[in-house]
């Protein structure tokens, strides 16, 4: 068994049924793994899954369309983003 | 790509495949056309929450007959589709909030609906991390049956349940344009090919406008775009989903123990831009830790937007429109799409196939906007 993402604890195997079941796409693999939904925002899993996903679809890595990169960068506290400035309604 | 079907259904979103679902159980042969992947719109951006608490008695009813469903749901489809009835808790902040709460409370429990307004002592009975104080409230309702339930895997479980029974669903496959005759439907015309049908069901959400105009149909639906934010997931602290209908706020805490939340932004933003931004993440921060001020130290890790696809009254337009047969809609739903789909799937699928209806649909039509005809639903958040 390889784990491709710590965060979620999702395995290759997982990843390849996925695939085999239809979801094709890194956004789809995504929604149904919850890959790239923890802490490391998919630094670890997504180029390891965009790989698999390359080799089961017989594409180039290249070819495979990233998902979206959601702010922010690094896991921010609430606490500290309550204390920004940058929303002058409040 | 098929060369005909009973029914197109244009969107590959909760009710798009819901309905998918429904009417190839009656032996329907239905195709689903989306663009992108299957609830890549607003139900897979969405708040996940299913709630029974509304003004319109309308939005009540689908919601109660929803959630009959939903608890079923997993059963009727066989596959995990993540339902969490944890209830709903809204803050009452002032008199006339109570006032209002009294109505809708008294309107929802003619329904059968277990709903009950709490005094400001009894709301940390129901949610323990809630400031009382901080949040302004003198008091709160709760429906515990309200909760929450996996988007994507229910799309996902209606879709394949869909596919088992003969609907076909062409994902990345856009919808170029509607054939008609007069006064009837003909064809729809795709990135893939054409599919000859006698009916269209407009299920494109914030894109339905669009797709009503490819038809000339107008519809007065307006895209709002919305935004959200998600934490890293932390140890069970609360079942609730806490929604304010005057903050506009919305959090609960979901299936995996990540925190999901909404705010309208500072800036009311319609239109189809999509960007994050960094006021709406300040303003949903302060008010959150405003409400339960313990989650200060959670760390956010994601925030993205959606569109609501938003009607004069927050209420869906459902039915055929009246000068083109067989143009259905199934849109509008004004941020609460996921949690009616369940029933107004089904009586769509009533209508297509002339059943009687299980609950009357006509006040939901596009006629009603015309007259003007119509009374609001108040109980709107994010």
């Amino acid at each position: 068994m390889k784990i491709i993402c710590r965060c979620e604890d999702v395995t290759e195997e997982d990843v390849v049924k996925a695939i085999k079941e239809g979801y094709t796409t890194l956004d789809e693999l995504k929604h149904v793994l919850r890959l790239g939904m923890g802490p490391c925002q998919g630094r670890t899993c997504i180029p390891l899954a965009a790989r698999i996903l390359a080799r089961e679809t017989g594409k180039k890595v290249s070819e495979i369309e990233l998902q979206t990169s959601r702010p922010p960068v690094v896991p921010v506290p609430l606490g500290l983003l309550a204390s920004g400035e940058s929303d002058k309604n409040d | 790509m098929i060369e005909k079907a009973d029914v197109v259904i244009v969107g590959g979103g909760v009710n798009g495949c819901a309905l998918a679902y429904e009417l190839s159980s009656r032996g329907v042969e239905v195709a689903v056309i989306e663009r992108k992947h299957l609830a890549a719109g607003a139900t897979g951006r969405c708040g996940a929450g299913i709630r029974q608490q509304w003004s319109a008695k309308e939005n009540a009813a689908l919601a109660i007959e929803s959630v009959k469903i939903f608890e079923r749901l997993e059963e009727e489809l066989g596959s995990n589709i993540g339902l969490r009835q944890g209830g709903y808790l809204i803050a009452i902040h002032d008199e006339e909030d109570m006032k209002q709460a009294e109505k809708n409370v008294e309107m929802q429990r003619s329904l059968g609906l277990d709903v009950s307004i709490l005094e400001s002592d009894e709301i940390n009975d129901v949610v323990p991390i809630l400031d009382v104080e901080g949040m302004n409230a003198i008091g709160a309702t709760f429906c515990p049956t309200d909760g929450h339930a996996d988007p994507f895997k229910t799309t996902h479980a209606y879709a394949d349940a869909a596919m088992r029974k003969g609907a076909k669903i062409y994902k990345f496959t856009e919808v170029q344009d509607i054939v008609t005759d007069g006064e009837e439907i003909k064809a729809v015309k795709t990135s893939r090919g054409t599919i000859k049908t006698p009916v269209v069901v407009n299920a494109a959400g914030a894109w339905s406008k669009k797709i009503a105009e490819m038809a000339g149909i107008k519809l007065p639906n307006v895209p709002y775009k919305k935004e959200i934010m998600v934490t890293e997931r932390i140890a069970r602290i609360f079942d609730a989903m806490v929604i304010s209908f005057k903050d506009g706020i919305y959090f609960s805490q979901q299936e995996e123990g990540q925190i999901l939340g909404g705010i309208p932004p500072p800036e009311t933003v319609t239109g189809y831009e999509t960007m994050p931004t960094l006021p709406f993440l300040e303003h949903m921060s302060r008010t959150i830790t405003r409400y339960a001020p313990i989650l200060k130290h959670i760390n956010v890790l994601r925030q993205w937007t959606g569109f609501y696809d938003v009607t004069p009254d927050a209420l869906p337009i459902l039915g055929e429109v009246k000068g083109l047969k067989g143009f259905i809609q199934c849109n509008g739903f004004s941020g609460h799409g996921f949690m009616l789909s369940p029933m107004v799937a089904r009586l769509l699928a009533q209508l297509i196939t002339g059943e009687k209806l299980s609950l009357p649909i006509d006040r939901l039509n596009l006629e009603r906007f015309e007259k003007m005809e119509f009374e609001a639903e108040k109980s709107v958040v994010g």
